[in-house]
């Protein structure tokens, strides 16, 4: 029994994954995940149309999912319909709530008061979960509808707060950047593939396509003043110019390279390759596809739509073939969402740990171990997958880093829980595991993870060694941090320490920081040596270096202090929890500077956050220098346990 | 041993000191770190790192408050030498631990080093246009060249501090005093319109360009991508008196200011401090590569030609990101561009005599962690193997 339940457990886990990984079933006839996998070039890099849907979603409101507080059901099955509805029918897409606003002066600022943003539930149950906060109880999302009337002003107040530099912009400022930013983005979708302003695009497009010739040679005659067909060149002067807006409102580059053309970055926008036209007197088959997209999802006709999507394919498919598998590998990549996945599982893991430390010991820890490892797993693919489609090195960004950070800490922790076996591991996976993704998933908010890299960082020799190291070295410090709030936190507040856990831990916090030690000290020594091969000095006194800088510092403190007896069990732990401090300023407090060259990864409401996790921190280590006589589990009275009070306060005072 | 002598030994081993160094140098790095948003790197490592006390101004007084950068890596290093010798045991146990300190001791001489021997220079080159001299990034200099052979020049430069202070400047090369009769470290020059509002006090320039131009101060910048523009009315006084008042600024548009003296022909400019080279380098081809459909840099590249005046050398140099060019002691880097021109590129040109020694140190304390905490990992799984091996 006592074997049966983990691998129970394990078995449960595996094919809780695995169901993540099955192909989602259509709501509709229509094949919308088919269109999800056609590919495109954004910023650089070519994607699915779903990578477009979902990122812009999280960008512009901050979740995939479209939906309003009063409906239960969701409005869209999944981001890439949501796209299909923005580009095919704008009409009904703009008055889905996808623009996210939670300024208060902005919100005045478009005429919503506070009682027109309260959300007034029918269902009692739901007003008291609303006051409790379990449901939203304020409107945070606003569709362009709503949004219009106010346009002028929005742009205005943009143009006032766009000279100001970002970092010394007003709350209310940034609010209406992002917005305005959002209101653009998502014009440049509904450009992408047809002209929006048009009931029936492809029916256009074939008129154009018969009259072309004639039109040109009238559009001639014209200039040099002969007879002309007016009629014929009006028409011509009409759609041409809705291919210039269409080709300079978006920055979607549909339209794969021709057959001809070499360059594998040759792509273009729907509007500039139907601009061509002029000069083929053909119009070019991608943008007339997805015209026939648009009249096929317009018309509710799926075995058109599907049809379509399926030639497109074939045809681009003999071009394009290496870069179609990895758009299609990206697009089953979204879907499975591995690190949402993950974190689920770590949080359990984390709660399972927990309660092994009250009851069932084995059964439980085996548990929460085997959880761990699968969730760890399942991070490892996702990091691996990421790897595969960038070409690059795990560590590009700071989301990147943030997924990294909680996967070297979780490696560490499995190791450590195959060594102890005491769930201690499996408690700190838990917790590191779970809160770098969530961090990963606030950094995610702002567009796409997978950027191209700015020249001087686009050296996947450095990325592969100075940043990863320097992020395992942030790891192993947290990891090391988060033992000794394990540490404290069981002393004081449980009687669950005894001291073989006790020495157990000292052991592991001592290792890890070794660990931490060499390799934020290795990582920043090769960050001088990177910066000497690109920017003439070895060490600059850069926020970023500074932060690496004074990790290492911190490590060494620590050991120098232990090495001198200066500090014992407890010290080891109170600085191992100030090394979370350290390593959390280092990594995003010193980007909030807006100075120095390594500020590539700014985010602003990330400051509140970081006070918040420091203050905790400064709590806890001040709940770590309590008197032994106040921690439960030193001040047990002699008929409880054999020692003496003072005596276990006095081993672990002396350390092991 | 007299007890005085062994309490200062002590003192001076102790790890105690090591410790309470390492957590000052961590405070002073953090607050570097912070006040780089109001003074900018430059100003901070002069400040704080290359000082002995952080120096605070209460009115005009200085008053130290807290150990600088010279100060704590010095008895850092002082803590380290000392306690080395007077513990050091050539064991493997103790080897890792020794390597480390021995790379470390290396490592802080070598930032010494760097400090005071590094020079960092900006050469702004133009397509086809050959030069053999770089810029300083904040230094400038007034110069007066003696342009009457038209073979060659002779340039009197005088540094900006001497420029600073209004004193008389008297060069044997030259047959007038250079006064300084205004100065200001940062400035904005701008063209007076053709009908100047009443009241408007006339220029202070009597020759050259001044006259026709208004200077507004500006607060000195400490901001890493702008750079001061010093600006100076500077009076020229011969022996038979004044030749006039010329308005000189670093700004790198503005050309020199000819003028005529004892029949001889000179031109006075305030510009970029100088250094030349013995070569001289020409841009054939500066390329900006982009990602397809974005505005993000993928590479900055210039494609450099090299030649020595001996001809020695003369050849081709491709110098792009993380990718420099090393010759005759100084390193080149693709540092900038300016936007819209592909016509020119900007390099930072290095010499850093000591830039080997980072590396040095950083192979021998990384070797050093290595085996000391191999030593650690050994001991530990020893140690767990141990009670395993006894029967359940």
């Amino acid at each position: 029994m006592k074997k049966l339940i983990p691998l129970l457990v394990l078995a449960a886990t595996v094919l809780y994954v695995a169901r993540t990984l099955m192909p989602v079933k259509e709501a509709s006839a229509f094949k919308v995940a088919a269109f999800g996998e056609l590919p495109v070039l954004v910023n650089g890099r070519v994607k699915p149309l779903d990578t477009v849907a979902r990122s812009s979603l999280l960008q512009l409101q901050g979740r995939q999912r479209v939906s309003t507080p009063l409906v239960s059901e969701p409005l869209v099955a999944t981001p890439s319909e949501w796209l299909l509805e923005v580009v095919f029918r704008p009409e009904k897409a703009d008055t889905f709530p996808t623009f996210q606003i939670d300024n208060p002066d902005l919100l005045a600022l478009i005429g919503k008061t506070e009682d027109d943003i309260k959300i007034k539930y029918e269902k009692t149950a739901l007003k008291v979960l609303s006051v409790f906060g379990f449901v939203p109880s304020h409107f945070r999302r606003f569709s362009l509808q709503e949004l219009t009337p106010h346009i002028r002003t929005i742009q205005e107040q943009a143009k006032l707060a766009d000279p100001i530099e970002a970092a010394v912009r007003t709350p209310f400022q940034r609010a209406v950047m992002q917005l305005y930013g959002n209101l653009v983005h998502y014009q440049r979708l509904r450009h992408a593939l047809v002209a929006p302003g048009r009931t029936d695009f492809l029916g256009d497009l074939l008129k154009f396509q018969d009259n072309v010739v004639a039109g040109v040679a009238a559009v001639r005659a014209k200039q040099a003043g002969q007879e002309h067909d007016a009629a014929l060149v009006a028409t011509m002067t009409e759609i041409g110019e809705s291919f210039v807006i269409m080709a300079e409102s978006t920055n979607l580059l549909v339209v794969p390279p021709d057959a001809d053309n070499n360059d594998p970055t040759a792509w273009k926008p729907a509007g500039a390759a139907l601009l061509e036209t002029f000069r083929t007197g053909r119009v070019n088959s991608t943008a007339l596809a997805y015209a026939g997209l648009a009249h096929a999802w317009r018309n509710n006709q799926p075995e058109q739509f599907n049809k379509l999507i399926e030639l497109y394919r074939a045809e681009i498919g003999k071009r394009l073939e290496p870069q179609l598998a990895k758009v299609g590998a990206e697009k089953r990549f979204n879907v499975a969402q591995p690190f949402y996945s993950s974190m689920t599982l770590y949080a359990i893991a984390l709660f399972v740990g927990l309660f092994s430390w009250l009851l069932w010991a084995d059964v439980l820890g085996r548990s929460a171990f085997w959880i761990t490892l699968v969730a760890w797993i399942v991070a490892t693919g996702g990091i691996a997958m990421r790897m595969w489609i960038e070409g690059r090195p795990p560590v590009t960004n700071l989301y990147s880093s943030a997924l990294f950070v909680g996967w070297g800490a979780v490696g560490l922790c499995v190791i450590l829980e195959q060594i102890y076996r005491n769930a201690i591991g499996s408690v700190a996976a838990g917790v590191i595991g779970f809160s770098t993704l969530l961090i990963a998933h606030h950094l995610s908010l702002s567009g796409d993870t997978m950027e191209m890299m700015r020249a001087v960082l686009d050296s996947n020799f450095w990325l592969a060694t100075h940043v990863i190291v320097v992020t395992a070295g942030y790891s192993a410090t947290f990891l090391a941090g988060f033992l000794g709030i394990i540490y404290v936190l069981r002393g004081v507040l449980t009687r669950s320490l005894d001291s073989a856990t006790a020495d157990a831990l000292t052991r592991m916090v001592y290792g890890i920081i070794c660990f931490a030690t060499l390799f934020s000290f290795v990582g920043t020594i090769l960050g001088g040596i990177w910066a000497d091969q690109s920017w003439g000095r070895f060490w600059g006194w850069d926020p970023k270096e500074n932060g690496a800088l004074i990790i290492v510092i911190w490590n060494a403190v620590i050991l120098h202090a232990r090495w001198g007896g200066m500090i014992k069990q407890r010290g080891l732990m109170n600085l191992a929890i100030g090394g979370n401090i350290v390593t959390s300023w280092s990594w995003f407090g010193t980007n909030m500077l807006g100075v120095g060259l390594h500020s590539y990864g700014f985010t602003d409401a990330a400051f509140v956050a970081l006070s918040g996790f420091v203050a905790s921190q400064i709590v806890i280590i001040a709940v770590g220098c309590l008197p032994f006589s106040l921690w439960r589990s030193f001040n047990r009275r002699p008929a409880a346990s054999p020692a003496h009070p003072g005596a276990a306060g006095a081993s672990v005072a002396s350390g092991s | 041993m007299p007890e005085l002598i062994r309490q200062f030994r002590d003192f001076f081993v102790s790890l105690r000191l090591t410790v309470v160094l390492l957590v000052l140098g961590m405070v002073l790095v953090f607050a570097a770190t912070l006040d780089q948003v109001n003074l900018g790197i430059w100003a901070v490592q002069e400040k704080y790192f290359r000082s002995f006390f952080v120096l605070w101004r209460f009115g005009d007084v200085p008053v130290p408050v807290f150990p600088g950068g010279y100060f704590i890596g010095g008895l850092l290093l002082i803590n380290l030498v000392a306690s080395h010798l007077y513990r050091f045991k050539l064991t493997f146990r103790k080897s890792g631990i020794f390597l480390t300190h021995i790379g470390l001791i290396l490592l802080l001489l070598g930032e010494l080093f760097t400090g005071v021997l590094q020079e960092d220079y900006s050469m702004r080159l133009e397509q086809n246009v050959p030069k053999n001299y770089s810029e300083s990034f904040r230094e400038n200099e007034l110069v007066v060249i003696d342009v009457t052979d038209p073979k060659f020049d002779d340039v009197v430069s005088v540094p900006e501090e001497r420029v600073a202070h209004t004193d008389a400047i008297q060069h044997p090369k030259l047959p007038f005093r250079i006064v300084t009769k205004e100065y200001y470290p940062n400035s904005a020059l701008q063209a007076r319109p053709e009908t100047e509002a009443p009241g408007t006090p006339p220029s202070k320039a009597t020759q050259g360009f001044g006259q026709r131009v208004r200077l507004t101060p500006l607060p000195i910048t400490y901001k890493q991508n702008e750079r001061n523009i010093p600006a100076a009315y500077v009076e020229l006084i011969g022996s038979a008196g004044s030749l006039g008042t010329w308005l000189v600024s670093a700004d790198p548009r503005l050309p020199n200011q000819r003028f005529e003296h004892a029949g001889r022909t000179y031109e006075i400019a305030m510009r970029f401090l100088r250094t030349y080279k013995p070569f001289e380098l020409t841009l054939l081809k500066f390329s900006h590569d982009r990602y397809a459909g974005t505005e993000i840099p993928k590479n900055f590249s210039s494609n450099i030609r090299l030649k020595t005046p001996d001809g020695q050398d003369d050849r081709e140099v491709l110098i792009y990101m993380n990718n420099p060019l090393r010759y005759s002691g100084l390193t080149f880097y693709q540092a900038s561009f300016e936007p819209g021109n592909d016509k020119v590129t900007i390099l930072q040109v290095v010499r850093n005599p000591s830039w080997l020694v980072p590396y040095i140190a950083c192979t021998l304390m990384t070797l050093g962690l290595v085996i000391q905490f191999g030593i650690h990992l050994v001991a530990f799984v020893g140690k767990r193997r141990a009670p395993r091996a006894l029967p359940a």
